[in-house]
């Protein structure tokens, strides 16, 4: 009770501090006046009697202090004391000021931003409800793509009947392209993208529309009305966020289908499942429908019951598994799953694992990264400070005599450490928010959960922390150093040459080769990065992606009672001949043809086809990626075929003909043994099914530029259905200026044709290489700044020591020194400084690039070239940084210099 | 400066002032001061300065009040008086002193006899 009571007393007066003051005033005046007249009755002189008065009173402001001390908040009261001091004096001091801040911005700004993205992917949970609990179930990745990593309805119905770990499994359809969707509003039809989701999907995942409901079991079932649940982002754009879109029907594809529901924000399919890809409308997928016999087409997600952990899981997906087929008319497709790649066919991982494991390694290397321009500006700002506390070694010499005591002066350049940070980091708070702002919107960066990244209180948390620390690390050296400072020798101490200049000069040094060293690494790290970057981009990826560009043309090729598609191939054909027949016509078209899905993007697998009469052996795994393609798209793309392309005679009567790619041959070779190793004119297939081999094409990376090229096999579109259409033109002409005669001419042809987005081959590339890209770029700019704050601060150094030495420079001088000598010699204790730095950097940088060597492609860890590169230009920029003040050395004026000091 | 005066222990300020104003009524910082002077006979060692943060520290605590008014000599001066909770509070302390200081007293004793 009397302590609270107290505690609020002590808050009050603080607060109400001036009245307290001038009362106490008034009652040391009463006191003094009392004491003296009752002196003066005693017989003093009045003047003797105050004397007396005030001797026995002992010192009016230590008695102020100490009625301060009692009544208030003693510490918040000098913190406000230094506070006040803090502000005027680096109000004084402009220049360094907002040097120091701008400083702090950058390295707090960079690192609260990276600390954004790092906390959206790796710290924070995904954005669902316990969304700890839910898990992506796949095999191993291997080498048939998405059609590997997907399963059968039949197995997808299994599996949720045999395995016991789940509350519920759901799951999407993977083989939608881009573009699937095309809304008729009157006019030419608009392109969006939906995805087919099993109807459980957003109960298993826990997401709530944002308006309307989201899917029931019987939107999926046969024969029920068509309905859509849209983004909210495709709601805002397409639909003008219109509050009464839920119950309207449009035509999409060709179709009424019923708007039930919007998702809310939070909820983003493709930054989730596809980043880089635009969703925009979800549809209920159903199971027993057509799909049912598409083979592997559904990825599937689960939700582990309360208190099942994954090492349980794991094995009871294993034996689930030998309960899966890929289709139950096939008993010999039962168990297949269970043995794929001797690892099992099945496995459930957390899905926050699937959606951001692989960047895990990354975000840290860039998380370290930032975190070592940050301590590069606070070595540089210590050293600032420390060029500042010399300057002001007398006033604290003089403060200390007039009784402050060295914890009070510690304190004081603590407190301007902290304002600097504070400025700091509310200037680097408004740069990261600018610059996490702009990254949210990289659609074409293929980063998940890009569209959620923000700074949140995490993010606050985390600047207060870094500001903090930063103050710390930055402002003790010197407060420390001040503080330890002799009272006499810093009053006496008029700077240029004495000890103490010596000394602080030497702590100086010591920090910049501390700041060259960290800016090493950076650079060489980085360099090792933008080196794999350009090995990346050198990878021969099998087509030409400059001068190529993609569209999706829409065409309907449906004949009724075609019974084995012989007729609908024949339109097929007619209409893509006319197609390729129309837009190679146009000027500056080089090569066109069609495939239904194009490398870097989508695929699928159809199993694995077998020289003719020979066995399979047993457990072979993988098989090729299938693309459907018409006359001109090897060539359009840019991909060498060996033996003859597709030709527009391969149609439904004639034999099938496939390409296979180089790789895939050579693998077939091994049981076959063709004669020269010459696939070409050798028939692969299935029992019952005969492929010829017409052409052996280049490997082409379908995946990504970094890994393997994997195995291709490429169907004649007369001959297979293609799933879709890509356009792809290879033109002389920028792709963009192009753009608008090949659109037309598609609507000439067909008036259905959606005013599809004509999609660069180069910007397939880019956006498969974008996360290495947006690293590397990243690092690059944090050793960029690093390296420019490195050079500041040897430029401080260097330039910080002419002025000392000016009068020792102008005495060398007018001793006959010439001005090269003297720039030689300042320059040269700049190299020195630099080559030991950079020493200790490149020692270090060995230990740290092993430690990054994971992230590195066709580069090695100590990559000598890298690493010559990156010690020649922190050198160069040093000496530049030297050259400054080297050559304000040599124009002293010996007699001016002389004279001064 | 003859015998050196007795320095104050901790907290033994606090228990002077309100034994003073228990004794004498309201008084002004001063005349506190000067009355502790007086009763020690001179002998403790006392700035009359450090009475007002001992002032300020039992005000905050409730156990004395203020109010200005005029000295004997016509001088306006706040006024001290000690409050019900603040005379509780001085039984309590010099209730403790008083046993501290007979324990005090029987281990002086003590050691005289030992010694002899």
């Amino acid at each position: 009770m009397g302590a609270l009571r107290r505690a609020l007393a002590r808050i009050f007066s603080f607060i109400r501090k001036p009245p307290l003051d001038a009362e106490l005033e008034a009652e040391i005046a009463a006191h003094i006046d009392l004491a003296t007249q009752e002196n003066i009755q005693r017989g003093l002189s009045p003047l003797e009697a105050r004397r007396q008065a005030l001797v026995r009173f002992g010192g009016v402001d230590l008695a102020k202090d100490q009625h301060r001390e009692a009544r208030g908040i003693m510490r918040l009261d000098i913190f406000f004391q230094d506070l006040r001091y803090t502000v005027r004096s680096l109000s004084r001091d402009r220049a360094f000021t907002v040097i120091a801040v701008l400083l702090l911005a950058l390295g707090i700004g960079a690192n609260i931003a990276v600390f954004s993205v790092v906390n959206n992917l790796l710290l924070r949970p995904l954005p669902f409800p316990n969304a700890d609990r839910l898990v992506w179930i796949a095999p191993p990745p291997t080498k048939c793509g998405l059609s590997c990593a997907t399963y059968s309805t039949d197995a997808y119905d299994e599996f949720r009947t045999y395995s016991r770990s789940y509350q519920d499994v759901t799951g999407y359809f993977a083989f939608s392209g881009p573009g699937n969707l095309d809304l008729n509003l009157g006019g030419a039809p608009i392109p969006a993208t939906s995805i087919d989701v099993v109807a459980n999907f957003f109960q298993v995942l826990g997401v709530q529309p944002a308006m309307g409901r989201l899917f029931r079991p019987e939107d999926a079932n046969n024969g029920a009305a068509p309905v859509i649940v849209i983004s909210d982002a495709w709601w805002r754009r397409q639909f003008n966020a219109d509050p009464n879109i839920v119950g309207k029907a449009f035509d999409m594809n060709g179709q009424q289908i019923t708007v039930i529901g919007v998702l809310p924000q939070t909820f983003d399919f493709g930054a989730v499942f596809s980043p880089g890809v635009k969703i925009d409308a979800l549809t209920p997928l159903n199971l027993y429908g057509p799909p049912r016999d598409y083979g592997n087409i559904i990825t599937m997600i689960g939700r582990l019951k309360p208190g099942v952990t994954l090492g349980q899981a794991v094995p009871d997906a294993a034996s689930a598994a030998t309960h899966m087929c890929w289709n139950n008319k096939q008993p010999a497709s039962c168990g297949t799953y269970a043995q794929k790649n001797g690892e099992g066919g099945v496995v459930p991982v957390p899905l926050k694992d699937y959606i951001s494991g692989k960047l895990r390694r990354s975000l840290v290397v860039l998380w370290s990264a930032v975190g070592g321009v940050l301590l590069i500006a606070c070595v540089n700002l210590s050293n600032l400070l420390l060029a500042r506390a010399a300057a002001r070694t007398k006033e604290f010499g003089m403060r200390t005599a007039l009784g402050a005591s060295r914890f009070r002066i510690v304190r004081q350049l603590l407190t301007e450490s902290l304002v600097l940070s504070g400025a700091g980091a509310i200037c680097g708070l408004a740069l990261a928010a600018a610059l996490v702002a702009w990254l949210r919107h990289q659609q074409a960066l293929a980063l998940p959960l890009l569209s959620l990244l923000h700074i949140d209180g995490a993010a606050l948390g985390w600047t207060v922390l870094i500001a903090v620390v930063a103050a710390g690390l930055f402002g003790l050296l010197p407060g420390l150093r001040m503080a330890a400072g002799n009272l006499q020798d810093s009053l006496k101490d008029s700077g240029a040459g004495s000890g103490q200049g010596r000394k602080h000069e030497r702590l100086r040094s010591i920090l910049v080769v501390t700041e060259v060293a960290l800016a090493c690494v950076l650079l060489v790290g980085a360099g090792l990065l933008l080196r794999s970057f350009i090995q990346v981009l050198d990878v021969d990826l099998g087509f030409q992606p400059q001068h190529a560009a993609a569209v999706n043309v829409d065409y309907d090729d449906s004949v009724p009672n075609d019974k084995d598609g012989s007729l609908s191939a024949a339109r097929r054909s007619v209409i893509f001949q006319q197609v390729i027949g129309r837009i190679s016509a146009l000027p500056g078209v080089e090569a066109a043809g069609i495939s239904d899905y194009l490398p870097l993007g989508q695929n699928r697998a159809w199993g694995l086809p077998f020289p003719k009469g020979i066995n399979p052996p047993e457990h072979l795994h993988g098989s090729p990626l299938v693309y459907v393609i018409t006359p001109g798209y090897l060539r359009a793309m840019g991909t060498g075929i060996h033996g003859r392309d597709i030709s527009w005679d391969d149609g439904p009567r004639s034999q099938n003909v496939v390409l296979i790619n180089r790789s895939f041959a050579k693998f077939l070779d091994q049981y076959a043994h063709w004669p020269n190793h010459d696939a070409v004119g050798q028939i692969i297939g299935r029992p019952g099914q005969d492929l010829h081999i017409v052409g052996v094409t280049d490997d082409v990376h379908e995946e990504s530029s970094e890994g393997e090229a994997g195995w291709q096999i490429y169907y004649s579109a007369m001959q297979s259905g293609p799933n879709g259409a890509q356009l792809v033109v290879r033109t002389t002409l920028p792709p963009a200026v192009l753009a608008g005669t090949v659109l037309r001419t598609l609507r000439d042809i067909n008036p259905k044709q959606a005013m599809a987005e004509f999609r660069p081959i180069q910007s397939l590339v880019d956006h498969a290489n974008s996360p290495r890209q947006f690293f590397m770029l990243l690092a690059a700019s944090f050793a960029g700044l690093g390296l420019l704050l490195a050079a500041i601060g040897i430029y401080g150094v260097i330039s910080y020591s002419v002025t000392q030495r000016t009068q020792e420079i102008g005495i060398r001088m007018a001793l006959g020194a010439t001005m090269s000598i003297v720039r030689r010699s300042v320059l040269a204790k700049t190299l020195r400084l630099a080559l030991i730095g950079i020493a200790a950097g490149a020692g270090v940088s060995l230990l740290v690039s092993r430690a990054i060597a994971a992230l590195l492609f066709n580069t090695a860890p100590s990559d000598p070239i890298t690493f010559a590169a990156m010690v020649l230009l922190i050198a160069a920029v040093a000496l530049l940084a030297g050259y400054i003040p080297a050559r304000r050395a040599s124009r002293i004026n010996p007699m001016v210099a002389l004279r001064n000091n | 400066m003859g015998e050196t005066k007795l320095d104050l222990l901790q907290g033994t300020l606090d228990l002077m002032v309100l034994q003073t104003l228990a004794a004498m009524g309201a008084q002004h910082g001063y005349g506190i001061a000067r009355r502790i002077e007086q009763a020690s006979k001179d002998e403790v060692l006392l700035n009359q300065g450090t009475i007002y943060a001992s002032l300020v520290r039992l005000q905050q605590r409730g156990w004395i009040a203020a109010s200005w008014g005029t000295s004997d000599n016509n001088r306006k001066a706040k006024f001290y008086s000690i409050t019900r909770s603040g005379r509780k509070q001085l039984a309590r302390d010099a209730d403790h002193w008083q046993r501290l200081s007979d324990v005090m007293g029987r281990l002086f004793d003590l050691s005289e006899e030992g010694g002899r």
